[in-house]
């Protein structure tokens, strides 16, 4: 059975001055399989991070329906753990209280809390960093106990906007290891947002390609590597013929979408001019 | 280091003016007289008790707007309809002179205590409501959801995002408030009270005493600014994680 459904969902914004609302989402659909790693890529500005927020439960669809486990999703909760782009550790708690965040909401025993978190911490390979504040530590590092706060709180699945986005090349590949290797421990059913094709390929089972704005799913293609991956595959003639294809697909896109909002480069202008 | 020499200069003009007389003693007295006149002050004339009631009268009247001042700014800045419904009156009694309130306040509650707590509350109370709710309104929207997708209710985002969040700034607001109140109090004993340091201020004024009235500014500095300095501490203390990254 699916975990997740999102079915017709359309988000539009009213616009702020009155005008016409802009359609950010056109009617999306798409069924998550228990253990799916979902990569969804697309050109900026195309909704993906609004899609996502839908399914958070932190913003709500103009149209359609979200169902989680087959109930309808109507806010946000602990059962969809999220990791976003921006850094968002609470800087009063320092990495172990940060970690402990949900497991505190939910009334768990002290100890229980810091088992838990401890356990979390060590996979994220953050042991020895329990008492250090957010600012203390690097982006990456920052991520990692983003994401060990979000998997420690038990969720049903995990949605993941850009999370490596900031962090620089060599360590967002380092970070796309160590999520993999988390993943294929466990197998959580996760949602992940991207506009790296590579990233995208490299750690999903699925991926989709949205088109410029309003977004929608307009392909999706399986990724056919085993598990566990070995980011060698990253030079594979399968990987590299899978990332040309979804090159091309992106592609298409990003013209369309700059073609449409941004002025032509070089204006027609006519031919004689006095 | 910087600052303490400036004060040195200062006091070393001062006694220059005065001691070298070229300012008359009836206008100015000289620092080595307003010491004197200070220690006489303090030792023969209970003015150690004049201060601690000035004290006790900030700290009052201070603590009294404080304590309501949180839970209504706290909740202003956390919910919408709350700020829709005090925001316009808070702002507007914002802008009233505390001190023209002293001529009502003394027909209503004399010049006892009740006038000045009352006064010092005036002055601080709408200040703190309105600066602790921008505070907590402009908690990271990020923060917040981040919490919402942990499973926070929206009690939860109150007690565990927005007021940790602001608890900082909300510190260095009491600090600043703090030091407003000061100036209320003064100014509700010079116009009114039988005690207090603005009280011995104008008492000296009658007779002339510019050493005495010195000393007592003087002293209304210090402790404003030890009470500064201990508070700016315990903020650094209690909210080590604020001071990272500064
Ligand atoms: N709160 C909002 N109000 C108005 N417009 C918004 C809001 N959030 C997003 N948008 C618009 O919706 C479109 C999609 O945004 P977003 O989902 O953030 O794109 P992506 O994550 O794919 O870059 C953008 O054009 C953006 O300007
Ligand atoms: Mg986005």
């Amino acid at each position: 059975m699916n975990i997740l459904s999102i079915r017709g969902v359309s988000r539009s914004f009213a616009s702020q001055n009155g005008g016409a609302a802009t359609l950010a989402l056109q009617a999306t659909s798409l069924d998550a399989a228990e253990n799916d790693f979902i990569t969804i890529l697309g050109p900026s500005g195309c909704g993906k991070s609004t899609l996502l927020r839908i399914v958070a439960g932190l913003d709500q669809p103009t149209s359609g329906e979200v169902l989680l486990d087959g109930t309808q999703v109507s806010g946000a909760g602990a059962d969809r753990g999220m990791v976003f782009q921006s850094y968002t550790l609470f800087p009063w708690l320092n990495v172990r209280d940060n970690v402990c965040f949900g497991l505190r909401e939910r009334g768990l025993a002290l100890a229980q809390q810091h088992e838990i978190a401890q356990s979390f911490i060590a996979r994220v390979g953050l042991s020895g960093f329990e008492q250090h504040y957010p600012k203390q530590l690097s982006g990456g590092m920052q991520q990692r106990t983003a994401l060990a706060r979000a998997l420690a709180n038990g969720p049903r699945m995990l949605l993941m906007d850009e999370p490596f986005g900031a962090l620089d090349h060599q360590t967002r590949e380092l970070m796309q290891e160590l999520l993999l290797g988390i993943w294929e421990a466990e197998r959580k059913t996760v949602l992940f947002v991207t506009h790296d094709i590579d990233e995208a390929v490299f750690m999903g089972n699925r991926v989709m390609v949205m088109s410029a704005r309003p977004g929608r799913i307009k392909f999706e293609s399986a990724v056919p590597f085993a598990h566990p991956r070995h980011y060698r595959i990253k030079t594979s003639a399968e990987f590299v013929k899978l990332k040309a294809e979804l090159t091309e697909q992106v592609r298409a896109e990003v013209l369309a979408s700059t073609a449409l909002y941004s002025e032509p480069l070089h204006p027609a202008s006519p031919a004689a001019t006095p | 280091m910087l600052g303490v020499s400036f004060f040195v200069g200062f006091t070393g003009l001062w006694a220059l003016a005065t001691l070298g007389g070229f300012v008359s003693k009836t206008f100015l007295a000289d620092p080595i007289t307003m010491v004197q006149s200070g220690w006489r002050l303090l030792t023969e004339m209970g003015f150690a008790k004049d201060i601690g009631i000035t004290m006790w009268r900030v700290f009052g009247g201070f603590a009294i707007a404080a304590v309501l001042a949180l839970p209504l700014g706290v909740l202003m800045g956390a919910y919408k309809p709350v700020e829709a419904l005090f925001e316009p009156f808070v702002s507007f009694a914002r802008y009233l002179p505390a001190s023209a309130f002293i001529p009502l306040l003394i027909l209503w509650a004399g010049i006892g205590e009740v006038q000045k707590l009352a006064l010092i509350f005036i002055g601080s109370f709408f200040q703190l409501v309105l600066m602790i709710a921008v505070v907590v309104g402009n908690t990271r929207r990020d923060l917040v959801e981040a919490a919402y997708t942990l499973g926070c209710g929206d009690g939860g985002i109150v007690r565990r995002v927005l007021i940790p969040s602001a608890a900082p700034e909300i510190a260095e607001i009491l600090r600043m408030v703090l030091g407003w109140a000061w100036t209320y109090v003064i100014v509700a004993e010079l116009i009114g009270a039988s005690s207090g340091i603005g009280h011995m201020i104008t008492d000296s004024q009658a007779l002339l005493a510019t050493d005495q009235i010195i000393f007592g500014i003087v002293v209304i500095g210090v402790i404003g600014l030890v009470f500064d300095f201990a508070f700016k501490r315990m903020n650094q203390r209690l909210y080590p994680w604020a001071q990272l990254g500064k």
